[in-house]
Formats: structure tokens, sequence, C-alpha cells
């Protein structure tokens, strides 16, 4: 080849990524306009104004239910995410046993019936457990989330460790590294593109929830989509508008810092 | 010592008294941070809303047990299956002084004899919103959206309420809700198959979608059609003279409720004039207490959604909890509707 | 023969806090609803403990309601197959959209692609329905897309998008992409490029890079990625309504139906465990074929 030529380019993939971006980004920046809006209503123009972000600062409902929602994910995806990473390494690193196909499948299952089902058995199991026990606290959202998050962080995690080259960790074990110095030093970090993308999708996959939390949640216990699930027979007003506003921005924010730091580092 | 197990005490009753709270499960959306910041300045309760978007999902959950409610806030044909299961408690009245409040039309209702278990929240109508700046003709008929007019073809939406659009397709061929009569079900069956191509949707949000004319016409309760009104004037409301559903949804003391005393204060404490007002003014549908008309805002005073036509004020029907026959008739015509 | 069984006893004991995890909250609570689905119906929803396979033959069976002839549940399949049908299109049209940003992402410096990964998460922090909404807000008659391409002089008049199946399926795919392009993602980035230059040196053309070397290479990531869009589209529910316009249901709404203002706990029940036993089945079919391709390649 004469000219210099990039053996990664496809053709059309810059394209169609652009694309992608510009189409995921649309509905967002419709909904940032939004918030500003003066109207009552989410999608009539009433000009600017920052009265739904004073209606969110002033409504406590809506904060509590934002918090509960950060702490909810935060939590179920890291329990989520360390179980599915263990379950990964028990799963592909090592020849087939017995029993593999059935792990697959069991950890796939909360995939496998829809949302209002899982809700209602945990309904009724739950509502057991928190009449036997008294306990009525978050644990029981955060168990239940962690579950239904587990294969969406499993999946990617799997994705990335089939089939990857076992050299290095033989090296690694060859040169006397005991087998928590090379998954520390070794495999961790060639696993952990796939442990960053299966633990976002569990972030988001548990922010997004409504109907198990629906049906799990106790007294005081309304998340953000409950919150709009109760409003969206009525109205829905653009309050949420705001409140999915400054949460973006505060994500873009921290993400800029991080970013910067890493940086500075390197 | 003894100090020390007096400032105990103390601090434990200090720590009594501030966690004085009440677990309030209800619609979303539908109660008044002003009312409950009058309450808790009035009292010292803190209540907490919890919202729920169905009946069945809130029966679901009560029955289940293990929730934390105090009060709840089902629909009038609600009511009777929630105490039938004995899901809730006989009001002690004498805890209640201003049980004597509910206006006369709704102290003793057929879903709850002498209002022994429940009170009301609020009530209103559920009927049809039209955008008359595309149709003129006649609103006060369920023709709108089950024979639609041409002018209307394509632009009406059917709230998914199961019960209620079956109800009203019944009550256009001329049969009662809940009806087992065969009969009446086929001619309403076909009535609703035929209409729905001329449907746009079957979904909620009528008062933003009306107002920015992204539908013309909607199956649509009045709270809602007097909110699309005020930020689109075209927006009518119509009562079919076939029959439209009246619905009220009233609170009621939970069986295992643990805030007991602070559920009294609150269910008086809504009875008092001032107060269903200020309930009705945030949802903009009609109090049930008597005296309370005359503190609601000055545009729900006349508002053709809150005051019925007398002309129709008759055709106005309650729907009853259906027998498990017309129940699984409904829910057959619902899923072919839908299929 | 030892070595096997030393490995499934570390296979198992790495799985087992995931297994007991889900044992709790997911597979372990769904006994209850088999169990419901052998009962009969509550007047009022929930069940009556008496046993009954009632559920079971309504399922494929209905009674007609006004000439009391029992047929073939024809409204069942019909909401059964639009499922399918619908679930296999987004799946596809996420893989169309979703593969060439994974490969775009991939292949950009590394200290980068955790910045890209992000920006394709972002939008998701925001809530579902509100997400949902907004897409409504871009395709309705008199939305940016419709106002932008009337601009633009490509239509005159708005089309109709929003309630119809296009708009199931837009929203569809935007809200599922992101479970699409991670397991892509992940599966891409590890691949070896030098690969690629290998091939084109042998002068493979673009079309054979593709089909021989870089499909085979990133099928983990295609099935995990197609797994987490299908299945979960088929029972997806807020969707269909939002978009939708809820004229015509879902598997998801069907089944919500039925534990709601239907009021027959049992046939939601039998709904279910006959979808649980569908998906099982042709997954294991799935990973078993997908097995024998990799062990192939």
């Amino acid at each position: 080849m004469g000219k210099s030529f990039d053996v990664t380019s496809l053709p059309g993939v810059p394209f169609v990524a652009g694309l992608a971006f510009l189409a995921l980004y649309a509905p967002i920046f419709t909904l940032v306009a939004y918030s500003f809006n003066d109207a009552n209503a989410i999608s009539i123009w009433g000009g600017f104004s920052f009265r739904w972000y004073e209606a969110a600062w002033a409504n406590r409902e809506v904060q509590a239910a934002t918090a509960r929602s950060l702490v909810i994910a935060a939590s179920a995806s890291v329990i989520a995410t360390s179980a599915a990473t263990m379950a990964a390494l028990g799963t592909t690193r090592r020849g087939a046993f017995r029993g593999q196909t059935f792990i697959y499948v069991a950890i796939n299952q909360p995939l496998m019936v829809p949302e209002i089902v899982t809700a209602v058995a945990l309904l009724i199991v739950f509502a057991t457990v928190k009449v036997a026990t008294g306990y009525a606290g978050l644990g029981y959202l955060i168990l239940a989330h962690s579950a239904f998050c587990i294969p969406f962080a499993y999946l990617p995690i799997r994705a990335r460790l089939e089939g990857m080259d076992l050299s290095l960790e033989t090296a690694a074990a060859d040169l006397y590294a005991n087998p928590w110095q090379t998954f520390r030093h070794v495999t961790l970090p060639l696993m952990a593109p796939g442990i960053v993308a299966g633990a976002m999708l569990a972030f988001v996959i548990s922010l997004d929830d409504v109907v198990i939390t629906e049906f799990v949640k106790s007294a005081g216990q309304d998340t953000l989509p409950t919150y709009m699930l109760g409003q969206m027979r009525r109205a829905i007003t653009p309050e949420v508008n705001a409140i999915s506003t400054a949460l973006l921005g505060l994500t873009v924010a921290l993400l800029t810092v991080f970013f910067l730091l890493t940086r500075k580092r390197e | 010592m003894r100090h020390l197990a007096a400032a105990a005490l103390l601090l434990a009753s200090t720590s009594l008294a501030g966690a004085a709270e009440l677990n309030l499960y209800n619609w979303g959306n539908y109660t008044s941070p002003e009312l409950l910041a009058k309450f808790e300045k009035e009292t010292g309760i803190k209540v907490t809303v919890t919202d729920y978007d169905s009946n069945d999902t809130a029966l679901a959950k009560i029955e289940a047990g293990g929730h934390g409610f105090d009060l709840v806030v089902p629909s009038a044909n609600y009511v009777g299956i929630f105490r039938d299961k004995g899901l809730l408690t006989e009001l002690d009245l004498s805890k209640i002084p201003n049980h004597a409040n509910i206006a006369p039309e709704w102290a003793d209702v057929d879903w709850d004899p002498g209002r022994a278990h429940s009170v009301p929240w609020q009530w209103g109508t559920t009927a049809i919103s039209v955008n008359t700046a595309v149709y003129k003709g006649d609103i006060n008929t369920s023709a709108v959206w089950l024979e639609v007019p041409d002018e209307l073809k394509g632009k009406v939406n059917v709230v998914p309420e199961m019960n209620d659009v079956v109800a009203l397709a019944t009550m256009y061929v001329g049969g009662e809700p809940c009806s087992e009569d065969l009969e009446v079900l086929k001619k309403a069956r076909d009535l609703l198959i035929a209409a729905k191509p001329d449907w746009i949707s079957m979904d909620y949000g009528a008062t933003e979608k009306l107002s920015n004319n992204d539908w013309a016409a909607s199956v649509n309760w009045s709270g809602s059609s007097m909110r699309a009104r005020l930020a689109n004037p075209d927006v009518a409301y119509g009562y079919p003279r076939e029959g439209f559903i009246t619905f009220m949804d009233s609170v009621a003391l939970l069986r295992d409720a643990r805030n007991v005393e602070e559920a009294y204060s609150f269910l008086n404490f809504i009875l008092e004039p001032e107060n269903a007002a200020m309930i009705s003014a945030f949802a903009r549908y009609s109090p049930g207490v008597a005296g309370a008309a005359e503190f609601l805002p000055e545009d729900m005073k006349t508002a053709p959604e809150v005051v019925i036509p007398a002309e129709f004020a008759d055709k106005g029907i309650f729907l009853p909890a259906c027998s498990p026959k017309a129940q699984e008739y409904i829910t057959a015509i619902w899923t072919e509707l839908q299929k | 023969m030892e070595e096997e069984t030393k490995q499934a006893r570390t296979g198992w004991l790495l799985s087992a806090p995931a297994l007991a995890i889900l044992l709790l909250a997911a597979s372990g609570p769904l006994l209850v609803v088999l169990v419901y689905s052998f009962l009969v119906k509550g007047q009022y929803g929930g069940v009556i403990w008496t046993f009954s396979t009632e559920a079971w033959f309504e399922v494929l069976f209905t009674r007609d309601i006004f000439s009391d002839e029992v047929t073939l549940a024809d409204a069942h399949l019909a909401i059964f197959w639009r499922s399918v049908k619908l679930s296999l299109m987004t799946t596809a049209i996420a893989f169309a959209v979703g593969f060439p940003t994974a490969w775009f992402i991939a292949t950009r410096p590394p200290n980068r692609r955790a910045l890209w990964l992000f920006l394709i998460t972002i939008p998701f922090w925001t809530n579902l329905l509100i997400r949902t909404f907004a897409i409504n807000e871009v395709i309705r008659n008199e939305g940016i897309l419709n106002t932008l391409m009337i601009r633009a002089g490509l239509i005159e008049r708005p089309i109709q998008i929003l309630y119809t199946d296009t708009a199931v399926l837009i929203g569809m795919a935007y809200v599922y992409l992101p479970l699409m392009v991670l397991p892509l993602f992940a599966a891409i980035d590890r691949f070896d490029m030098r690969l690629l230059e290998a091939a084109y040196d042998l002068y493979a053309s673009r079309w054979q890079v593709l089909r021989r070397i870089i499909l085979p290479l990133v099928k983990p990531g295609i099935v995990a990625g197609s797994i987490l869009v299908f299945v979960p589209s088929l029972g997806a529910y807020v969707t269909p309504r939002v978009l939708g316009g809820g004229k015509n249901m879902m598997i998801g709404n069907f089944i919500e139906l039925q534990f709601g203002q239907g009021r027959n706990w049992p046939l939601g029940a039998a709904l279910s465990m006959l979808l649980l036993a569908i998906v099982m089945v042709a997954l294991l079919i799935y990973v078993r074929a997908a097995g024998r391709g990799t062990g192939h390649g």
C-alpha cells in the first residue's frame, strides 16, 4: 500500500457513529431546552424562565426521590458488578464443566420475564419478610435492583473475557507471581474495560427501573421513576426536566473534573 | 443517676414527639404541598406521601402487607373491595369532629354507608374534551369518540382505563356499566372495534396533548380538561347525554396503620372546608365538604368542568365494583380491542 | 477428571454470590408465580388457593363470550407475534447503529475511549420516562424532526411518526442502544488490530475482512448485545405505551393488564412462565450454536 492507510477504519463508521450520537443527544437537548420553559406543559414554549428550577429546589419530595435513586443505583451497581465479575471469571476462564450452561442461563434469568412478573413475585415474598422481621428499609430495593442488574453487568464482562489470551497470566505465574498478584496485576487490568462497561450498564439500568421499584417500595421510598410514574396519569410537570438537567450538568461536571485529573497524572 | 435517667427519658420523649409522622399513600401529583405544610405547622405531624398510579397496584401492595402506610385514597368502586377484604379500620367518628362537615350528598353513599370507612378527598367526572376550533358539532355525546365525525378522525385519544371506557361504550348503546347483557356487550364491542381505527392513541397526558394540538379530542377527566382549557381556550368539556362517569376518591384508614392518632388528626383536618378547598385548588377536582366551595379559587367556582349543567346532572353514574362475570366480559372486550 | 472437578468447584464457588442474590431476589420468588399459574383467580386480583389448570387452558384457547364457542386464542397469538417481530427489528436496528458506534469508540486513542463510552451512557442518566417523553417531543408532528424536514424542503406536511410502530421501533432502539454498544465495545476493544494489517497485506477486501475476521472475533459481543436488546424488548412496557400510543399491546402490556385491571393473576402468571420457557429454550439453543461457532473460529 503506497499511501498511509488506517487499517482500523471501516467505510461509513464515523458517519453512522456521528449520526448515532446526534440521535442520542437530540432528545436530551430538547429536554434541557424545555427545562427553561415558562409554560406549565412540557411541550409548549412559553418563554425563558428558571421557574421549574425554583420549583424543583423547593420540592423536597422530588429531591429526596432523586437522592434515593442515586443511592440505590450506586449500591446495586457495585454489588451486581462485583458478583458478576466473579461469576464471569468462574464461567469463562477454565475448561467447560458440568453446570456451566445452567449458571449462564440462571444468571440471565431476570432478562427473560417482563418486569411486572418479577415485581409481583417480589411483592409477595418481600411483604412476608417485612411483616415477619419488621424491617422495611431500603435494603429490599437494593437487593432487588442488584439481582436484575447482574445480567447487565455479567454479559459485557463475559464478552471481554471470552477467548481472552491466557498467555500473560501463564507468564506471570511462571515468574512466581502468586494467584492473587496475577489476578491483581494482570487479569484485572485486562478485564477492566468489560467491568467498566458492565458497571455503567448496571447503574443506568437501576436508575431507570420503575415497575419492580413500584411494587417493592415501602412507605416513603419513592424513587425518581416511581415519582414520575405517579405523575404520568395526570400531567408531568417540567420540574422533572429541571431535575434531569441538573443531574446531567452534575454528571458532566464530575466527568470533566475526573478527566482533567487523570490527564494531569499522565 | 436519677438525673441521667430523667435526661434519657426526656430525650426519648422529645424524640418521640419530634417523630410524629404519618404515611399517606396517594395518587401521584394529587396532594397539595401547601396542605401538608399547613398541617405540619398546625399539628407538628410530618406527612410523607408515597405515590401510586392505579387502584389495582395500591390494592395489591396493601393486601400483601408490610408496607408501612397509614392512609390510602382509593376510588369509590375500590373502597368496598378494600373494606370487604378487611384492609380498612372502621372510623371512630368521635375522633373526627369535622365528620359532620361532609356534604349531604356525599355523607351516605352506596359504596360506604354512613361514611364509616372513608371520608371524601375529591370528586370529578370522566367525559369528553374537544378542541372546538377543530370540531364545531355537538360535544355532549359519546359519538365524538365512538362514531367519530370526519373532522376528528385520526385525532381522538381514548384513555387506557379499561373499566371507564367499556362502561362509557356500554352506556352509549343503552346499557348499564358492569352489564352482563350479551346483546348490549356485543353492540358495545362492535362499536369500539369499529371506532378504533379513527383514534390516534390510547394514552394518558391529555392536559398537555390537548393544549399542544397533538390531539383534538379525548376521553378525559374534568380536572385535566380544565387545566387544558386554561392553556388552550378552545378546549371544551362535553357531558355525554347517553351517560358519563362520576368518580370520587376517598381517604381510608388502613387496618395495619401504625400512626393511628396522627391519621385521625389528618382526616379531621381535611374535612375543614378551607383545607378541602386547598386540595381541590391543587388538582382542580371538586371538594366533597360542605362550605368548601366559597374557598375555591375564583376560576373554579364557575368552571364548566366543575359545575355540571343541570340538564346533564342526572346522567353521571358511579362505577360499581363489577361482578367477576362482568369483569371477564370487560377484559375480553378490552383484549380484543387492543390485540 | 480430577482437574475438571476442581475447575467445576472453582467455577461454582465464584458464581455463588451472583447465584445467591438471584435466588433471593429474582428466580426464587418466581416460584410463587409458577404456583399462582395453577390457582384460581381471585375476584379482585390475587388468587384463591384451589388447584386449577384453567389459566394454562386460557393461554391458548378462548371461550367466545358471545357464542361460548372454544377457539384458538388468536388475540394472544397476535400480541405475541407483534412482540417478537418488533423485538427482532429493534435488535437489528440497534446492531446496525451500535456496531459502527462501538467500532468507532474502540478505535479512538486509548486514553479517550472511556470518555466516548461515558458520552454513550450520559443520555441514560436521565430517567427512561423522561427520555421517552423527550423522544416523543422530537418526533411529534410539530416537533423538531418534522419542522426541520419541512424547512429543508424534504416534505410538505408533517409525517405522522408518533403513535405508529415506527415510533415504537425508534424508541426501543434508542432505549436499548447502550445495551448493544457496551458489550460490543468490550469485545472489539480486545481485538488485535494487527490481524487487520495482516489481512490487508494479503489483499483481502474490506468486506472480506469484516466478514471473515472482524465479525467472527467479536461474536461474543454480538451474542451478548443481541440478548441484552432482544429479550428485554420482548417485555417492553413504557415505550409501546408512550410512543406507540398504547393502541396495540405487546406481551409486556398484556401481562401487566392481567395483574392490573384485568384481575386475572393466574393467566398473567401462566403467560409469563410460558414466555420464560420459550426465551430460555431459545437462549440455550443460541448459546450452544454460538459456542460451537467460536470453537471453530
